[in-house]
């Protein structure tokens, strides 16, 4: 068994709600793609770690710009290129990106790069560094981000629906609380907005290990939930086995998440997989980074579960909201995607609520119940896509990690 | 006020609980709620245990299965007194 609804739905009041959610509508920026944003940013995009200088450098001239310096892109070959390539171009494609400033050592990659953005349709400048060196490249990168940045601020936000709405989750320094509030949390949200046309994502691979049997059925058909199984056996063998020193206690669960009263592994990834909720069944399995092309609906990208790297991968993938459950408390934010961040632990909202936009410790009370905490996320969803800041944006969380398969040329 | 949960429990086939409030001390006549339903029973805290830690519901001898969400999450390796503290000092996954 794997069920504890507090809300027992009934079909009357179900055909009701599902109108209720239908009709949900925001403020966002509609891209030439036809994708929907609801963040506006100029990107100032590092195509490796050493143009970083020169990307903050112009994020410094011209105000209304972001640098978002990482630290990767020089001598990666194989799978690991083609998942910094997918994280650059995902990146700068999102659709709460208006526009991009690509700046890289040399103009092969950049190019790469800048023309895999410029399919959204969206404007991309690129500069390549040598032969002309950072002043140079900063004072003719910073033109091109100021035209950027006033074309950008005269773009009007425009009414869209609901089910243009591309919504991520993962969740973490996770406890019990996890399992119990927040989780349920995100995945009533999806019961009732993936009917709605959502397009979703979850992963986080190593921690459905202790769940993955029933992961594996939470698929829409049986091809889709063999090929995930493969996936996540795929990442056991040649990730876990052929790394671990001795096994894997010291990382899964973390020692925030046995602080927190989890256990062990099958008991945290119990809790991580309440995020889909009751009834939403995922349609297909992503690369990292992987754009969705199997149309509207709920998608599992093979991820790391540590927080910034597993964001940063779903950002680029095309999400633009981030629904964050944590119980002992993370604080991680993304530079171009806001995250909303809930909790069900009385403990942390009282100890660190500025990092809280959803506190639903009502539920650990039994004085609110999952169904009600649920649409407080969907409201908190509707507000955010409308523009309010989370608090990971006031707080200045802007991380952005790339994953790294395996060691450089 | 004595309506406000202790202990949470998922399932009816667990045999360990949640603590849910701070600065739970031994000895504590606890008011729980198993979430599926709703039902609730009491159970006499055997320690001082932590908001998020595991209390088991009934005597756990060496060996058993932990059980909670109604799955296995791990072995437990000491006896566990009903109402004592469940976590990593003895209690395992199984996996490894």
């Amino acid at each position: 068994m794997f069920t504890h609804i507090i809300a027992k739905p009934n079909a009357g009041k179900d055909r009701k709600m599902a109108s209720k959610y239908s009709n949900i509508t925001f403020k966002g920026f509609r891209r030439e793609n036809g994708r929907v944003g609801v963040r506006n940013h100029v990107l100032i995009l590092p195509v490796d770690d050493i143009s970083n200088a020169a990307c903050e450098a112009v994020a410094n001239n011209v105000k209304g710009t972001m640098a978002i310096p990482h630290a990767y892109g020089r001598l990666q070959f194989g799978e690991d290129l083609e998942v910094h390539f997918r994280t650059m171009i995902g990146t700068g494609s999102n659709a709460n990106v208006h526009s991009v400033v690509v700046i890289g050592i040399e103009p092969d990659w950049t190019k790469r790069i800048a023309d895999g953005i410029r399919e959204t349709g969206k404007e991309v400048a690129e500069f390549s560094i040598e032969q002309k060196g950072d002043f140079e490249t900063i004072r003719a990168a910073s033109w091109a981000a100021k035209d950027f940045v006033h074309k950008a601020t005269e773009v009007q936000r425009e009414e869209c629906s609901i089910s243009e709405l591309w919504v991520s989750t993962k969740c973490g320094e996770s406890d019990t609380t996890t399992g119990l509030g927040s989780c349920p949390t995100v995945g009533n949200m999806y019961d009732k907005l993936l009917p709605q046309g959502i397009t979703g994502f979850f992963g986080e691979t190593s921690e459905i290990t202790g769940a993955e049997h029933i992961c594996q059925k939470r698929a829409i058909n049986e091809e889709v939930g063999e090929r995930w199984y493969k996936m996540w056996k795929a990442y056991q063998d040649d990730v876990i086995f052929a790394h671990q020193t001795d096994d894997l206690s010291d990382s899964q669960p973390t020692k925030g998440n046995i602080l927190g009263g989890l256990t062990t592994i099958e008991e945290k990834a119990l809790g991580n997989l309440e995020k889909i909720g009751r009834t939403s069944q995922y349609i297909d399995i992503l690369d990292p980074a992987e754009q969705p092309n199997s149309g509207k609906g709920l998608y599992f990208m093979d991820s790391s579960s540590a927080a910034a790297e597993c964001v940063t991968l779903m950002a680029a993938g095309g999400a633009v909201i981030h629904t964050f459950p944590t119980g002992q408390g993370n604080v991680v934010g993304n530079p171009i995607v806001p995250v909303i961040k809930i909790t069900a632990n009385p403990r942390t909202v009282r100890t660190m609520g500025e990092h809280i936009d959803v506190d639903v410790s009502g539920i650990l009370r039994r004085d609110q119940t999952i169904d009600e905490a649920g649409d407080a996320l969907i409201d908190m969803i509707r507000r955010t896509a409308n523009g309010r800041n989370t608090a990971a944006e006031a707080l200045g969380h802007r991380e952005f990690s790339m994953t790294k398969l395996y060691r450089s040329a | 006020m004595s309506n406000i949960p202790h202990l949470l429990v998922h399932d009816h086939e667990d045999n360990v609980g949640v603590v849910v409030v701070e600065g739970l001390t031994a000895g504590t006549e606890m008011f729980c709620c198993v979430t599926h339903d709703n039902s609730t029973f009491t159970l006499t805290a055997g320690a001082d245990v932590p908001i998020g830690h595991k209390i088991a519901l009934k005597d756990l001898k060496n060996g058993d299965t932990a059980v909670k969400y109604g799955e296995d999450i791990g072995k437990i390796i000491a006896d566990i007194p009903k109402g004592g503290h469940v976590h990593t000092h003895n209690c395992k996954t199984k996996r490894w």
